[in-house]
């Protein structure tokens, strides 16, 4: 390789930074947690991102898969994911362990639009994996309470085991200044204290809101969009404070490999939040 | 800009001046009736004569495979082996606005150094040519070309008119400065004239663009995608020969018997069946006729709402490759009302009666 050409390599967008797994464990069966820190110190504190960002995280010899971050920027230096095992690259990282190195790249996506959700109602619906990108908005409200009005947190799982950070949202409702609600759609252990039936089933108990300056956050199986985009647009959220991130393949992150274009936009520049707006202005979305 | 005068005979003699340091590229008459770039070294072998390449040059600028990176332990080495001094002859004008297209498409925003280094160290000489019946140029407006290349060769008969399009075309003239004359007389101008005039009314397909958007927008939901779908083989043929089109695939493919693997990037088709499938087996665009729709999006609309214009330069490569005549022109017509003769569905008929 000659030096022109090394030297064009050093902005070589493709190219992850290596980063050490710091601490994993499983969250549920099939869903572990990773905390990783980029080997480079420096790079471990500058690396900024915005809640809803992704990152491609590859495992040298299976592949490159893009991840939402699941951390705070509010809290810098770690980056963590949680990561439901699916295919090649995510069967790798479920074998690695701590202190083992995997390569990141990001932050790429346009996140959520935290400055514009200032002194508004926060509504975050998660359900399932869905706690994945919403777990970093979420964590950045509360780091950052005093520029949110108020923050209603609903969660929903299918069993209370399946519940992904089932302790960390149950110790949440201790809070005062988070209306938090959690929901399993059945309970077979009889130990599940909380709301039992589908998130939906949680709207009601919802003080009244101010459906104006109210942004109503999802993000869950595809089935959720519908039924919880409903029970939003019954409030009068209005459309575009209706935020969703959105999952498509990506090969690349910077918008060149094409896989994960919708009508004329990429997920991975344009998105992946995305507006309910966008949803019917561009069909395909959902 | 600067035009200066080459005599037929001397181009070989300055093709074989330049390209001593470089790979020639140039148009080969391949499989009968087929023509192909690929690296010449016997001169007489370029063939000029020719429409349309099968494969478009994009396919020069970065190989159908190759290796971004070499992975060996943690470490990504970055490898950039692909890129190669490079002389592209005989290119036309749609190709050239094929690699104009690209070129923005892979500045945009992030910058793609496997594309850009390769494209900087190719040199482009353009040549005229003269359209078949699946020429589709004029409609847009690709059949003259201003800027994306370094030379460009108009064949006058007897002399080419040479437009010189950079500085560093103006070099490889430099290199060799008496084959070339700098006085253009006024019956070249009206050679020149007379062909240009010619050339316009040769065309026979044509496609109104401008329409296309929103015809694409208002007929999104029309059965005629369904239709096309039954008829589509999902060959992912007319992505291969399409000059614009950039989508590609990324795969780790550990290296036997070593502690390494590459890091490997290859073209890729969205009309492929897999193409916008995710891990877990979910599929977003699981029918055909969505994939076709994406396809068409991309050259009807998309690039028109982002640069003003389609990401279709009339190569009509894909009119003359579809096994089953799905291409700009029958899309374009069938969107434009008119009814759908793609091949699969006249056999069909056939088979019916």
């Amino acid at each position: 390789m000659n030096g022109e050409i090394k030297e064009k390599a050093q902005d070589n967008p493709f190219l992850p930074e290596s980063a050490r797994i710091v601490n994993t464990r499983y969250l549920t069966k099939d869903v572990k947690f990773f905390q990783v820190r980029f080997r480079d110190m420096e790079k471990a504190l500058s690396f900024k991102y915005k809640p809803g960002q992704f990152a491609m995280v590859s495992v040298q010899g299976s592949g490159e898969a893009p991840f939402c971050i699941s951390s705070s920027p509010s809290r810098p230096g770690l980056l963590e994911f949680c990561i439901q095992k699916k295919g090649t690259v995510t069967d790798a990282l479920f074998r690695l362990k701590e202190n083992d190195v995997i390569g990141v790249r990001g932050p790429y996506g346009n996140g959520f639009p935290v400055e514009n959700m200032e002194d508004k109602d926060v509504m975050i619906v998660m359900g399932g994996l869905g706690v994945a990108p919403l777990r970093s908005v979420l964590l950045y409200c509360l780091d950052n309470r005093d520029l949110f009005n108020r923050v209603i947190l609903l969660h929903g799982a299918r069993t209370p085991s399946d519940m992904i950070f089932r302790d960390e949202f149950l110790s949440l409702k201790e809070r005062e200044d988070l209306e938090c609600f959690l929901t399993v759609d059945q309970d077979d252990s009889g130990g599940w204290k909380e709301n039992i039936g589908v998130v939906t089933t949680i709207f009601p108990k919802i003080k009244a809101i101010d459906s104006s300056s109210t942004y109503g956050l999802v993000c869950g199986p595809p089935i959720m969009y519908k039924f919880v985009i409903e029970e939003f647009i019954k409030l009068n959220i209005p459309k575009d404070q209706i935020l969703m991130t959105l999952e498509r393949r990506m090969k690349c992150g910077v918008g060149k490999c094409g896989h994960c274009a919708i009508d004329y936009i990429y997920t991975c520049i344009d998105g992946p939040v995305f507006t309910y707006w966008d949803v019917i202005h561009m069909r395909e979305l959902i | 800009m600067k035009i200066v005068k080459l005599k037929k005979k001397n181009l070989s003699p300055f093709l074989e001046g330049i390209s001593k340091n470089a790979d020639l590229w140039a148009p080969v008459k391949k499989y009968s009736d087929r023509h192909c770039f690929q690296i010449v070294e016997d001169l007489s072998l370029i063939d000029l004569d020719y429409t349309r390449t099968l494969l478009p040059p994009r396919n020069i600028i970065l190989p159908p495979k190759f290796d971004m990176f070499q992975v060996a332990g943690i470490e990504y080495e970055p490898n950039f082996s692909h890129v190669a001094k490079r002389i592209l002859f005989g290119i036309h004008p749609c190709d050239i606005h094929g690699l104009l297209i690209m070129d923005k498409f892979y500045s945009h925003s992030y910058e793609d150094p496997y594309y850009l280094e390769s494209r900087k160290n190719t040199i482009v000489l353009g040549h005229s040519c003269w359209p078949d019946e699946n020429c589709l140029c004029k409609s847009t407006n690709t059949h003259i070309v201003e800027e994306g290349y370094d030379l460009f060769f108009t064949d006058l008969n007897q002399d080419y008119l040479v437009w010189i399009g950079s500085s560093r075309g103006d070099d490889l003239i430099r290199l060799k400065p008496d084959l070339f004359e700098e006085e253009i007389k006024e019956k070249d101008i009206q050679s020149f004239i007379q062909r240009r005039e010619e050339k316009d009314k040769a065309f026979q397909a044509e496609i109104n663009f401008t329409a296309m958007p929103d015809l694409m927008e208002l007929k999104y939901n029309d059965p005629l995608w369904e239709e096309l779908g039954t008829a589509c083989l999902a060959c992912g043929s007319c992505s291969n020969v399409c000059p614009t089109c950039n989508c590609y695939n990324v795969e780790d493919k550990p290296v036997l018997g070593k502690n390494c693997a590459n890091v490997n990037r290859c073209w890729d088709a969205c009309t492929l069946e897999y193409y916008s499938g995710v891990a877990g087996g979910e599929n977003f665009r699981e029918q055909r006729s969505d994939r076709l729709k994406l396809w068409y999006t991309h050259k009807f609309q998309a690039y028109i709402s982002k640069y003003g214009k389609p990401a279709c330069v009339g190569c009509g490569r894909c009119v003359a490759t579809c096994p089953v005549d799905i291409n700009v022109l029958t899309v374009a017509k069938t969107l434009d009302g008119n009814s759908i003769d793609s091949f699969w569905k006249r056999l069909s008929k056939e088979v019916a009666k």
